[in-house]
């Protein structure tokens, strides 16, 4: 995100007003409704939303993997001084994978079933550069014992389904490391696999950062993990990024209420214990019929606070709360903050 | 991976010998008498029971079962006491009584019939369904899909003997571009024989090729919206390896076990294509003993085709393992 303001360079990635739309039977799904943000070089981004939000859909759009034919694309995505939006599929395809990287959710169904872990990897390399056989064995091996696959030797040539869960998602790190790109793209690297596992692939992406200088966006709607990975957070709900702010204060100072929503369902270790879980009331909209005013409001508990129903029926722009902070909501600023700041004291117990 | 497929022979091997004591006992039980049908008209109930004693018909069954599992290991003798005994080598299938040859013998001839008709139909079918599959699948959605669609939907409405009349009697009849079927060795007349062979093989891949071209298109499709397809999109890859390598190679693996049994299933003999087109195979030979209740010519053919049967699924299975990692034999 802004991140610091000192930043001299431009951001690594900048989406401008990004949508996407899918065209179907029952009407025009925006998956993606003028998203804006950007990432510098090397920070970490999260972008954090429930199923449908879209998330993975603006991930898919940054890694040029979205249907053409299928969908309608509108709006900028600048990488690194290049354009993507508007470039050809053949230049799309030589950045995938070099550029750009993606991890899944499922290393199970990512990997391809039939083929040995180590050629997979080696047919990355070989998508990029023209290189040896032994060579790109090599440098597959390599990435391998760097992120921690034991006995590489052996395990180079197994298939996916004789490895486990994390280990899977070591290989898809690797591979998607291999090339060492400037932006990887985690969509859910976490969410398949054991509690246990979790952490040690969080803990191994943050190293690799470090290690290759790369720019990261985690893609997630687990708040719980946000914390100790990303540097800033996006919230999206509806199509459409509804908070933008540095972790700290998305944590500790957070204003839309979709936020708060989000903050009052995670269980949190400093949580008040008489205090229970409180879910976000109703079902994400439809996005083939959103709501006209602001997508959030039919679930808002304090749309009622705005005059004249304007949450129903105006949409809100994202606008600046504070120097790096955006808040898409028509409550006004201060009213806003002491909303937030007397859920977090119930979350805590009074302690914030 | 050898000690599965020895363990799997000797599962075929029993599971043959319950299938011939099932088709000998059924066929026992049949109304009708054999020894009746041995001298047609010459019969008088004498002759009757001389040849009823002659073919070992007034054994118990049992013993019937018994002498015919013999021939098939030691070989047996007919007719032993009659001047004339016939001397029917192991593996000894039995003596066909109405047709005064060796059952074994009769499949045999009969086998290259069927096996020239199956190979050439499952040639057929596989290579039209596999590439109007993948067509559709590609351009899913869209015309060259609904077309494909469309004509597998009729070919799976026309039955084959309809296709089969239809076909004879235009091209053969009305417009003579071919002569009319008469069966000969590839190796005598290979003219004469795919002037012969066309048409049947166009009956018989007729609706195996409406429901490969669904299942081709339907699996291609699939596998379309695997994640690994989507892995290999996101590594940057051509698309053309997307699809050829990542999406088909997975894609089109199931069709190996279908298109496996399906193949062994025509070699065992095309009923119906071979009735219309007069094919001397496996299948007019099935049909004829039945009508004739030959019943050592019915238990022989049944022990053939299903022996084809059980050893595909064998063939498949191991053939399946080596295609698919996933798939381990022990």
């Amino acid at each position: 995100m802004t991140g610091s303001s000192m930043a001299v360079e431009p951001p690594l990635l900048s989406v401008k007003n990004l949508s996407v739309a899918f065209p179907t039977e029952d009407g025009l799904v925006r998956a993606v409704d003028g998203v804006s943000f950007s990432v510098e070089k090397g920070k970490t981004l999260a972008i954090v939303g429930e199923s449908g939000s879209g998330k993975s859909v603006t991930a898919q759009a940054i890694m040029g993997i979205i249907d053409r034919k299928a969908a309608k694309m509108t709006g900028e995505i600048w990488l690194d001084g290049q354009e993507l939006v508007g470039l050809p599929a053949g230049e799309l395809q030589s950045l995938r994978g070099s550029q750009v990287a993606m991890i899944f959710q499922d290393p199970m169904s990512s990997l391809h079933p039939f083929y040995r872990v180590g050629d997979q990897i080696t047919e990355a390399i070989s998508a990029h550069r023209s290189i040896g056989a032994k060579a790109a064995r090599a440098e597959a091996m390599e990435m391998l014992r760097r992120v921690g696959i034991p006995a590489v030797e052996r395990r180079i040539d197994d298939y996916p389904h004789q490895l486990s869960g994390g280990m899977r998602q070591r290989v898809m790190i690797a591979m998607a490391l291999i090339n060492k790109p400037a932006l990887l793209i985690a969509d859910e690297p976490t969410t398949a696999l054991d509690v246990t596992v979790q952490a040690q692939i969080l803990d191994l992406i943050a190293s690799l950062q470090g290690e290759f200088q790369i720019t990261v966006i985690m893609i997630t709607h687990d708040l719980g993990i946000v914390a100790d990975v990303a540097d800033d957070v996006a919230v999206m709900y509806g199509g459409r990024i509804v908070e933008v702010a540095p972790t700290g204060t998305l944590y500790h100072e957070p204003e839309m209420p979709y936020t708060l929503g989000l903050l009052s369902s995670v269980p949190r270790m400093d949580r008040d214990v008489s205090t229970r879980l409180e879910p976000i009331p109703g079902n994400p909209p439809s996005p083939i019929r959103l709501p006209p005013g602001c997508v959030f409001a039919p679930r808002c508990k304090y749309a009622d606070r705005v005059p004249d129903g304007a949450c129903m029926t105006t949409r809100p722009e994202l606008l600046q709360a504070a120097p790096d902070h955006l808040v898409r909501c028509h409550i006004p600023s201060e009213e806003r903050r002491e909303i937030a700041q007397g859920v977090l004291r119930v979350l805590t117990g009074g302690a914030a | 991976m050898v000690a599965y497929t020895v363990r799997r022979l000797i599962l075929m091997v029993a599971l043959l010998f319950a299938l011939t004591a099932a088709v000998f006992f059924l066929f026992t039980l049949l109304p009708g008498d054999p020894a009746r049908l041995t001298c047609a008209k010459a019969c008088s109930p004498a002759i009757i029971e001389a040849n009823r004693h002659r073919l070992g018909y007034d054994q118990p069954v049992l013993v019937q079962y018994g002498q015919f599992l013999g021939g098939i290991f030691f070989g047996r003798t007919f007719s032993s006491d009659s001047p004339q005994p016939i001397v029917c080598n192991a593996p000894c299938l039995g003596y066909s009584y109405t047709r005064h040859q060796q059952v074994l013998t009769l499949i045999l001839n009969a086998a290259p019939v069927t096996f020239w008709l199956a190979v050439g139909a499952f040639l057929v079918w596989i290579s039209i369904s596999i590439v109007l599959g993948i067509f559709a699948a590609l351009n899913h959605g869209h015309w060259p899909d609904r077309l494909v669609m469309g004509i597998s939907l009729v070919g799976y409405s026309m039955p084959s003997f309809f296709i089969g009349l239809i076909l004879i009697f235009f091209v053969v009849l009305r417009w003579n571009w071919l002569p009319f079927p008469s069966y000969v060795s590839p190796f005598d007349n290979p003219l004469r024989f795919l002037q012969t062979m066309i048409l049947p093989w166009i009956v018989l891949a007729f609706l195996n090729t409406a429901f490969y071209m669904r299942l081709t298109r339907n699996q291609v499709l699939e596998t379309f919206h695997e994640d690994y397809v989507r892995t290999a999109r996101a590594k940057g890859l051509p698309e053309r390896t997307v699809v050829v390598k990542h999406a088909l190679r997975a894609g089109l693996t199931p069709l190996v076990t279908a298109a496996g049994m399906d193949l062994a299933a025509l070699l065992g003999g095309a009923v119906i294509t071979e009735s219309i087109f007069s094919l001397p195979g496996i299948g007019s030979l099935a049909v004829n003993s039945v009508l004739q209740s030959d019943l050592p010519l019915i238990t022989g053919i049944t022990l053939f085709s299903s022996t084809l049967i059980i050893f595909a699924n064998l063939v498949v299975d191991l053939l399946y393992a080596f295609l698919d990692p996933r798939v381990t034999i022990a």
